[in-house]
Parts: C-alpha cells; sequence; structure tokens
C-alpha cells in the first residue's frame, strides 16, 4: 500500500467519525459533556366538569407553536373517552368525547417541555384586521387615543408601546379611563388592546400561557399581547409595555377563544400543575432522534441493556489504551512486555485504583517472580511450569485477599480483578529476561510496562473522554485513523534521539 | 528535541519506525522470514547455495527427543546448542570442554561446570518453546563450537566474536564486530553488553566500538585497542553476506559470521531485523548508504560484484550522508 493511501483511508475514516460526530452533537443535541442535566417542566392540566344527561365533549387547546420550548412528549389520560386533535384558529385542540357519563368526571392532558432558545418558530403573516365595529362612547374614546399614539410612534411596535404606556398610566387621562374601566380582568384588558391595535389597523391577538417556575399546583393563565409588525410576531407585556417574552413563558394558545370549551357537562374547572425535573440531556437527545425517526438512535449505546451498556463503557475504552500504548511505543520507545498487557493491567486498575494498583501488582509480580526462581530449580517442563506460575498466581491473589479482609482493607480484594494469565505470562517473560539479560533489563521492561499501564489507566480514566466515546462511539474511527497514521510515522522516537545522540555530535 | 531529531535526520540515522515501516515491512517478504527464523532451515539453504556454515551435529525436535542428545553429541568435546527460532542471542549454550573421567560433566564457556541432566533440561526448555518467537514449540540445534581465530582473542571475554554484516537489496551496507564481555556472558549481543566495532568497508579494519551507546577504545575486560584489527578474508565475508540476499530473499538483512581458525568465515545465522546499533559503531547513519545503493543497484550483478561495489562505495572516512556542518 502506498502512503497516500494510507492518509486517504485514515482522512475518510477521520470524515466519516466526525461527521456522525457532528451530527449527533448539533443536530440531534447529544451533550458533548457529562451529566448535562436539562430541566424539563411537565405541565399538567386537569379538568373536571359535572357530566350532563347527553353525550359530552371537551375541547381543550394545546400548546403548538412554543417559541424557547421544545416538546418531549405529551399524552392525554381519560378513561373511555375518544380523543382527537384538531386544528382551530388558536392552535391545536385536543378533543375528548363520550357518548354518556356519570358523575364528575376529569380529564388529564400532560406534556413535558424543555427549553430550547433555538426554537424560534413562529406564525404565518396574518391578513391586516378590519376595523372593528365599537359602541359609543368607546369608538370616540378609541379614536381620539389612537390618533394621539399615531403621533408619537413610527411603527406598529412603537405604536404598541406607546398605547400600552398610556394606558397603564398611573393618573390616565379621560379617555384611558374609559376604555380601562370595561376591562375587569387582564385578559379582557388585553382583549381591548387588540381592537384598539386593530382600529389602528395593527394584527394583534392574545397569547395566553404558564410561566414556568419550580413546582407549582395552581398555576395561573397569563394572558400577553402579541402584535405582528409586518416581519414578524412581537411579545408585549400588557401590564408594563416590555416587549420580549419571559424565557419561562410557555406559550399555550393564541386568540381570543377560550381555553377550554364543554359541551353536555357544567361546573368546569381547569387546574394547572407544573413540575420541574432535571433529565438527562442524552434522554432528550434520544427522544429528539426518534420523534425525527433518525437512525442514529437505533445504533445508540443508550438503547441497550443497562448490564451491556456497562460492560461497553469499558470496552469502549480499550482502543484510547491502545492509542496511547502506539504512542509510548513508537513516539517515546517505551519498552513494555507484551503489546497489549498494559492496557489490560490498566483496565484492572480502574477497579483498584491507581495507588492500589500500582501496589497489588508489584508485590504480585514480586512474589510470583521470587516463586518463579524457585519452580526454575526444579527443572520443569515449559507448560507444566507456565501452569504451575499461573495456580501460583492464583492462590497469590487469594492470598493477597485473605489477609486485606482481615485488616479490614476493602481495596485488597480487588485485586483479584487482575487478568490472572497475564500475570503469569508477565512473570514468566520477565524471569526469562532476568536470567537472559540481567535484572536491570528485567526491571526496566517491568517499569516501562507499568508505566506504560499508568498512562493507559489515567487516559481511560478521563471521565469526560469516557462520556464522549461513549455517546459518540464514531469517535473511534478517529482514534483508528490516528492509530493507522502512527502507523506510517517513520520520524525518531524520543528515546532514540538519546541513544543516537553521538552521532548527532560528529 | 526537533534540532536534534533534524541533526539525526541529516546525518542519515536510521531510526527503529523508519526501520520497520521502510525497509523491513517493504522489503522482506513475510513469507520469506521462516528461511532466516529458522536457524536449521537457514543452515539448509546456505548450505545448498555452496555457503560455508558451522557442521550441524543433530537437531532435536520434541520433548521425547531430548534423551537423544547425548547420542548426538557422541564423543565430541565442544560443541554450541541453540534455539532453532531464537532470537537475540537468547537460550544459546556453548559447551568447550568434558571432563576426561566424567562424560556427562560439561564445561560452559563461562567456565561453569554443568551435568548432562542440565543440558537435557536446557534442551526441553527451547523444545518447549522457551526461546522462540511467540513461545511456539521450536527445535534445539546442536553444532560445531566454532574455535575463534587469534586476530580478536585480545579484544574478547570467552564467548565468541562474530561479524555482522547489513545487507541492503544484495549489497553489503555496513559492518561491525561484535566482542564478547563478562557482562554478555560471553555472548556476541549489544544488548547484553557486548562491545560493537565499526568495520571500514574497504579495508576490513575495525574502527572504534560502543558499549551500549557510549564510544570506547579499548575492550572493557582485556584493556586491549579495538581500533585498526584487520579482518582476515574480508573479501569473503562480503562476498559471502552478499549472497545471503540470494538465499533468503530479503532486501534488508543481517548476516551473522564467525572466523573459525581452521575453517575461515561461516555464516552462523542471518535476521530478518538486524538492530540499529550498529550506526553507532561505525559512527554514521545507515540511510546514506541505502540510498547509495538505490543509486548503483543493479539486478544482474553477482554478489562478487556488489561486495565489489561496497567495497569501493563505502571506506570509513567517506561521508556518505549530506554533509550537516551547515
Amino acid at each position: 500500500m502506498k502512503q497516500s493511501y494510507v492518509y486517504a483511508l485514515a482522512a475518510l475514516l477521520a470524515a466519516i467519525g466526525l461527521s456522525l460526530f457532528v451530527y449527533k452533537w448539533q443536530v440531534l443535541g447529544f451533550p458533548v459533556s457529562q451529566n448535562q442535566e436539562v430541566p424539563v417542566w411537565t405541565i399538567e392540566s386537569s379538568i373536571s366538569f359535572d357530566s350532563g344527561p347527553g353525550s359530552i365533549k371537551v375541547n381543550l387547546h394545546i400548546p403548538t407553536l412554543t417559541p424557547g420550548f421544545r416538546t418531549l412528549n405529551e399524552n392525554p389520560v381519560s378513561r373511555g373517552y375518544g380523543f382527537s386533535l384538531n386544528y382551530g384558529t388558536g392552535g391545536r385542540e385536543a378533543q375528548w368525547a363520550i357518548r354518556r357519563a356519570d358523575g364528575r368526571q376529569t380529564i388529564y392532558y400532560r406534556i413535558s417541555v424543555y427549553q430550547d432558545a433555538s426554537n424560534t418558530q413562529s406564525d404565518t403573516t396574518p391578513p391586516f384586521p378590519p376595523q372593528p365595529t365599537i359602541n359609543e362612547p368607546f369608538k370616540t374614546a378609541v379614536d381620539v387615543l389612537v390618533a394621539e399614539v399615531k403621533e408619537h410612534s413610527a411603527d406598529a411596535a412603537s405604536f404598541t408601546s406607546e398605547l400600552l404606556q398610556r394606558m397603564n398610566d398611573p393618573s390616565p387621562d379621560p379617555n384611558v379611563e374609559l376604555l380601562r374601566l370595561e376591562a375587569t380582568s387582564r385578559a379582557e384588558f388585553v382583549e381591548s388592546l387588540t381592537t384598539i391595535l386593530a382600529s389602528a389597523r395593527i394584527p394583534a391577538r392574545m397569547v395566553h400561557g404558564l410561566e414556568l417556575e419550580g413546582r407549582q399546583r395552581d398555576a395561573e393563565m397569563l394572558t400577553w399581547l402579541e402584535i405582528h409588525d409586518g416581519d414578524d410576531w412581537r411579545y408585549f407585556n400588557p401590564m408594563t409595555g416590555d416587549e420580549a417574552l419571559p424565557d419561562t413563558f410557555l406559550v399555550w394558545w393564541r386568540g381570543n377563544e377560550p381555553l377550554i370549551n364543554v359541551e353536555g357537562g357544567s361546573n368546569v374547572q381547569v387546574n394547572f400543575a407544573v413540575q420541574e425535573n432535571h433529565l438527562d440531556a442524552v434522554a432528550i437527545a434520544n427522544s429528539q432522534a426518534a420523534q425525527r425517526g433518525s437512525a442514529a438512535i437505533d445504533f445508540s449505546l443508550y438503547s441497550m441493556p443497562i448490564a451491556t451498556q456497562a460492560v461497553y463503557g469499558v470496552l469502549l475504552m480499550i482502543p484510547i489504551g491502545a492509542l496511547v500504548m502506539v504512542v509510548l511505543r513508537n513516539f517515546v520507545g517505551i519498552d513494555a512486555f507484551g503489546t497489549f498487557m498494559p492496557v489490560l493491567i490498566a483496565l484492572a486498575f480502574r477497579e483498584t485504583q491507581l495507588v492500589w494498583g500500582v501496589i497489588l501488582f508489584t508485590i504480585l509480580i514480586a512474589l510470583g517472580l521470587s516463586i518463579r526462581f524457585l519452580l526454575e530449580r526444579l527443572r520443569l517442563l515449559l507448560v507444566p511450569r507456565l501452569s504451575a506460575v499461573l495456580i501460583v498466581v492464583v492462590l497469590l491473589m487469594l492470598l493477597i485477599s485473605l489477609i486485606s479482609n482481615r485488616l479490614g482493607m476493602e481495596t485488597g480484594l480487588s485485586v483479584a480483578l487482575f487478568p490472572m494469565v497475564i500475570i503469569a505470562m508477565t512473570i514468566e517473560r520477565m524471569s526469562v529476561v532476568w536470567e537472559e539479560r540481567g535484572p536491570a533489563d528485567a526491571l526496566r521492561e517491568g517499569i516501562g510496562s507499568l508505566v506504560v499501564a499508568m498512562a493507559a489507566y489515567i487516559c481511560m480514566g478521563f471521565e469526560w473522554l469516557e462520556h464522549l466515546i461513549f455517546t459518540f462511539p464514531e469517535l473511534l474511527l478517529i482514534v483508528l485513523a490516528l492509530v493507522m497514521l502512527a502507523g506510517r510515522y517513520t520520524g525518531y522516537r524520543l528515546l532514540e534521539l538519546r541513544r543516537f545522540k553521538a552521532l548527532a555530535d560528529r | 528535541m526537533l534540532a536534534l531529531a533534524k541533526k539525526l535526520r541529516q546525518a542519515g540515522v536510521l531510526g527503529l519506525n523508519e526501520r520497520n515501516s521502510s525497509y523491513i515491512a517493504r522489503m522482506n517478504p513475510r513469507k520469506f522470514f521462516p528461511r532466516v527464523d529458522d536457524k536449521v532451515l537457514t543452515k539448509k539453504l546456505s548450505v545448498e547455495a555452496g555457503m560455508a556454515v558451522p557442521e550441524m551435529y543433530g537437531v532435536i525436535r520434541n520433548q521425547g527427543e531430548t534423551r537423544k542428545f547425548m547420542e548426538i553429541v557422541g564423543d565430541r568435546n565442544s560443541f554450541v546448542i541453540k534455539p532453532a527460532q531464537g532470537s537475540g542471542g537468547d537460550g544459546i549454550l556453548v559447551v568447550t570442554g568434558r571432563s576426561q573421567r566424567r562424560r556427562d560433566s560439561f564445561r560452559l564457556a563461562s567456565g561453569l561446570l554443568v551435568t548432562a541432566d542440565q543440558i537435557e533440561h536446557h534442551v526441553s526448555n527451547i523444545v518447549g518453546g522457551q526461546y522462540s518467537l511467540g513461545g511456539n514449540p521450536d527445535a534445539a540445534l546442536i553444532e560445531y563450537c566454532v574455535k575463534f581465530d587469534p586476530v580478536f582473542a585480545d579484544v574478547s571475554y570467552q564467548g565468541v566474536p562474530d561479524i555482522r554484516v547489513i545487507v541492503y537489496r544484495g549489497y553489503p551496507a555496513m559492518a561491525m564486530v561484535r566482542l564478547p564481555t563478562q557482562a554478555s556472558d560471553g555472548k556476541a549481543n549489544l544488548h547484553q553488553g557486548a562491545v560493537g566495532a565499526g568495520v571500514d568497508m574497504s579495508l576490513g579494519t575495525t574502527l572504534h566500538g560502543v558499549l551500549g551507546t557510549e564510544i570506547v577504545d579499548e575492550h572493557p575486560d582485556t584493556g586491549a585497542l579495538i581500533a585498526g584489527l584487520q579482518i582476515p578474508q574480508w573479501d569473503f565475508i562480503l562476498q559471502s553476506s552478499a549472497r545471503g540476499y540470494e538465499v533468503t530473499g530479503l532486501g534488508y538483512l543481517g548476516v551473522d559470521m564467525v572466523i573459525d581458525s581452521e575453517q575461515g568465515p561461516l555464516i552462523l545465522e542471518m535476521n530478518a531485523r538486524p538492530g540499529l546499533n550498529i550506526q553507532i559503531a561505525n559512527g554514521t547513519g545507515l540511510s546514506g548508504r541505502i540510498a547509495r545503493i538505490d543509486e548503483i543497484y543493479d539486478e544482474s550483478a553477482s554478489p562478487e560484484e556488489r561486495a565489489a561495489d561496497a567495497r569501493r562505495e563505502f571506506p570509513a572516512d567517506r561521508q556518505t550522508s549530506i554533509t550537516f556542518d551547515v
């Protein structure tokens, strides 16, 4: 294979990995950092009413366009009712219907939303409103007010805020006072505002919604004013004239229609309960991916059983250990026993923690090595001798566990997690090197193995990295690309610089 | 650090990564590796090519045959036991003498006395694969123990000094003499503490030596000067190593030879992954010479012609790499 093929392949792998990663991160919103929690509000509206003798039909406005929020899920809860969704002038309407019901009925509609500032869904541009028909003496008052405000404003938005200022003036002029007297509630106040705006030919409507905060048992539906300035819908606080919705304002429905309409029932009560939860960002991203029908979710590790997830949480870090191994071997030039032995030791360190891992590993190797030297004198054949070393290693592990248990040190118990076959082979290799090339080489390679294992352990232990790889396994393609590139590295190893130093100075 | 790397690059020093990927992976087809990794096969091929090798007394291929050891050795007083697939000189046992009264008592090169039982255990370790790459079952080779030529007697501590020649595409590129020391336990392996001495390819004379990465002028045990020794039959050595290319098919090859006082230069073994310390021993990098060989490469050249080319092209005083006093 030519050099360029390797580069091309590595670039291809990295590109695939990177684009998948970016797609999942940016489009599906999978979190790049760990334990990223997103507040999720669950709003439950309970509708109760006394049933009449005939059939019952309940129409409830439910959220449609919710700037600043996205829907996680929604579900109607009712017993025996038929359910359907309709689109009315005020947005979506949930309809429950039943032929017959007895006594007091309660229907629930539950929706979970989470904040997403990027959601700026806007309604379509409305036509100019017709001149409203207003009775005297209000007509004169409105005409005068509109004429005055028009003089002090430039466009729809400034007209609206000027109007709101005048309408909320603590010492209002008689025209305003007359109009204000008419409105007994906030909703009616906003309704009269829309009428005034309509006579100024500005499209306006009421926006009803909830201000979400913490836990509310009986949240109040607040009405805001929405006007269209020719390009966009804009929100105004009818009481202060401030523009823009609060971040936590969830738009429930729009328009003059009532929230609920119950046919065949009486004594209707609607109650909104709000509950704030914190949900893992991953779960939200998953549900979002599912809503979009993205294949990414079908292949996500989060859809697997928890036990399997735990296994892969560890397994997926092995490539990182291998990468560390490659760097230390081919770029630094550290000698170690066995190709992947340090990575396996590093895996064991995950259970024992670093300090104890190093201590236990050293004890195990030291004891095993001394017993191996005793076995050498017995002149056993190779395979039986290896088996003997293995058995000794198992016994030593048992012994260490027993002693540490006796001493009340729990860490010692985790020695059982060391890969014993690897340990046995390491002891054997080390003893051969010890005899053939002397203790210095054996210790150097042993310490080299330990250093590599420690480096691998540290890199495999970065929680952010673990989370990143687990959430975005496609990043392993980048690791693969890196390893392939490292495979074509023909430069010097760091330790070689020292080795060949004499040649550079000549 | 980068400056140092740059200097080394300019001096044409070959690094392990480059050796592995650019030469071993490219020049040495894997299918030919057994030709050098299995010393029994190497010996067979070398003999067929008419090259001089130490005479093989016998091979022990499985545990059951370890008893045949005494039979193979017969009445001989000296012999060498080595693993057929060993590497780096590991597992080689050199027997130089034998008790006259007790024939099952042997004297090793180090002076240690061992019994036939102990040797048989060693043989069974070899057969079990203790010294083979990857721990595969192996064969133990019993062969003629070279009586080394006195030319290196003053600069060797026990053991057998040998000559390593790096052969690139059939052309001898660089050579060194490996001198055993007390530290190397009589073994001619630089990793184990033997002294390596560079060789002037034109003249066949030794240059200074290296011990580890240090440059030394005297042998650490004997104190004799290392430089200036004339290697006998240098032409023959270069030709034999050049022929190693035809025998093995490996484009990047290390040929190890010993000089027997009676039989002359013998091919001891060949290596598909020769080490890089030879550069330190010669005080020069391999890359420059490899580049020169690529220039003068002639597919039809005979081993003798290639050996002559090497003598002409690579004298010690000639700077083959780009000069780096810039």
